[in-house]
């Protein structure tokens, strides 16, 4: 397989507080590599930590490489700006912006000024067809993004990153406010959506992992405890305690 | 009885109702006061024509035309400083003690009585910078007085934007300066705006800071440049009110009227911007 984010050697502390401990880990191109593991084992601290949005928080400091397409991305002289185009982000929470479907599908595309004026049609039908929102929306682009679903909300935060033709799509727990039907269809888009991304996703639901992802990353307590094909994980683990978590005896 | 939920319920309503009424009264009985003695002297010619005979006739036309430079030259000073100086207090400085003292520092600068930043502007502006007695020299001291409650509501205004949607503009590759932008400020407007129609009203409504720095006793004509002296309304009324007999009742609460008028205006044209703004970004 190869590998388009390299993980080595990488520590993170919160100050004091070791949250990673010497992860290595390859994340596969164009497959769903997900990370599981019960709460504070540093799986979303990882995922943070592919697009630096740890640095977000203060006294956050880290040693080891994390190479994306080749780069460190904790380098010195990194472009967060570039990363951040490169490797976009699903959050737990729908957040779309409190503005119209079509302003928050362009959001980037004006900032970045990625576009001319003329194309912004097009961007915005393509971005809501590439997650089956055009037919429902297509009438209602100006509405509030606030008026729509929270499964709505999440395709359309999904929809937001595309214009920026982002590589990775990391996810953050993106089910975790919707019902199971709407799980459902965020499932189903990721595995359209995996033709052309590499999508990784921390979850909370064991059986979402099981579902969508081809390899998985069991964490706890700051180690990569396991890391292997989805299959192999859930049916013959390596490690008792990735064994013990999957059968329900802790988390 | 005591005991009962509902009885105690009604109690409490009532409390809050008369603490609720207490405030509100003085505000309606000076209200009603004002205009019902003010009115009859309210005419075209009043605030159109330049005073005459030492005050006791004519109109108050200047006094007009310089509180409205007063405050806008105020505005012109006060906000860039005041917003630009809020958004590098509320998102690039470090929470360190020193950013905490002057963060504190500017949160007193709004208890300072209005009669120090008059005594100020005129040691730095009218004298050390030689503005003399001007529109200048008044505007930057009314900006000066302002400035605390423009950073201070300013500040409020941008922490109260959700960090998530910062969070989300990072994550899409926007920097932070593009994000404070198109992302932050946005939405902080209608608290920004909320400070700017505090600052006008104070602006509009100070005698102390211009007293020195710009206010003139009788002056009957307009500004002619910013280094000109100009008639102002509040000092307008404190000098017909106090050091000029034998004016007309009417006269006096005609021109508190005025002042009232303008400064309700000025701030009725803010909310509706508000209100507007409110209205397009909503969450």
């Amino acid at each position: 397989m190869s590998a388009i984010i390299q993980t080595r050697n990488f520590n993170l502390f919160y100050g004091t507080f070791h949250a990673l401990k010497d992860v290595n880990i390859d994340i596969p191109k164009n497959m769903i590599t997900s990370m599981i593991g019960p709460s504070g084992c540093g799986k979303s601290t990882l995922l943070r930590a592919y697009n630096r949005m740890n640095d977000l928080l203060e006294d956050v400091s880290v040693n080891g490489e994390v190479i994306v397409d080749g780069k460190n991305v904790n380098d010195p002289g990194m472009d967060l700006v570039e990363l951040r185009k490169k490797v976009g982000m699903v959050f737990q929470r729908p957040n779309p912006f409190p503005l119209s479907v079509a302003e928050n599908v362009l959001f980037s595309v004006k900032i970045h000024r990625s576009a001319a004026p003329k194309e912004y049609g097009d961007i915005i039908e393509k971005s809501l067809k590439a997650v089956d929102l055009w037919d429902g929306l297509k009438d209602k682009l100006n509405t509030s993004a606030l008026n729509l679903s929270l499964e709505q909300q999440q395709r359309l935060c999904i929809a937001r990153l595309l214009p920026v033709k982002p590589d990775i799509l990391l996810m953050d727990e993106p089910c975790s406010a919707l019902d199971p039907i709407a799980t459902g269809h965020i499932e189903e888009l990721m595995h359209h959506l995996k033709a052309n991304y590499t999508i990784v996703i921390v979850t909370h639901n064991m059986q979402q992992a099981a579902r969508v992802s081809d390899y998985t990353a069991y964490l706890y307590l700051g180690n990569l405890i396991e890391y292997d094909l989805t299959k192999k994980i859930f049916t013959v683990p390596k490690d008792r305690r990735t064994e013990d978590y999957l059968s329900g005896k802790f988390g | 009885m005591i005991k009962n939920p509902y009885f105690r319920e009604r109690i409490a309503f009532t409390l809050l109702f008369i603490a609720t009424a207490i405030v509100v009264l003085p505000v309606i009985c000076i209200l009603f006061f004002i205009v019902k003695e003010g009115w009859h002297a309210i005419s075209w010619e009043f605030l159109s024509q330049m005073p005459r005979k030492g005050m006791r006739e004519g109109g108050i036309f200047p006094a007009i035309v310089g509180t409205l430079y007063l405050v806008f030259g105020t505005l012109v000073f006060a906000l860039p400083l005041g917003i630009l100086s809020a958004i590098y207090l509320s998102e690039y400085a470090k929470d360190n003690f020193l950013t905490r003292m002057v963060k504190l520092a500017i949160i007193n600068l709004a208890g300072v009585p209005s009669v120090v930043y008059g005594l100020f502007g005129l040691g730095i502006f009218v004298v050390f910078l030689k503005f003399g007695s001007s529109l200048l020299a008044g505007s930057m001291t009314l900006a000066i007085m302002v400035l605390p409650i423009i950073i201070t509501t300013t500040r409020e205004a941008l922490d109260s934007v959700p960090q998530s949607f910062r969070q989300v503009s990072y994550s899409l590759g926007v920097s932070k300066w593009d994000t404070i932008r198109h992302v932050v400020l946005p939405h902080a407007l209608p608290g920004i705006l909320t400070g700017m129609i505090l600052a006008v009203s104070r602006a509009a409504g100070e005698t102390a800071p211009i007293l020195f720095t710009v206010a003139a006793f009788y002056l009957p004509r307009l500004p002619k440049s910013i280094f000109d002296q100009a008639m102002a309304l509040p000092y307008h009324l404190y000098v017909i009110s106090t050091q000029v007999p034998n004016i007309k009742l009417e006269v006096r609460y005609g021109t508190a009227l005025v002042l009232l008028m303008i400064v309700l205006s000025l701030n009725l044209i803010a909310i509706i911007v508000r209100a507007h703004f409110r209205k397009k970004r909503k969450w």
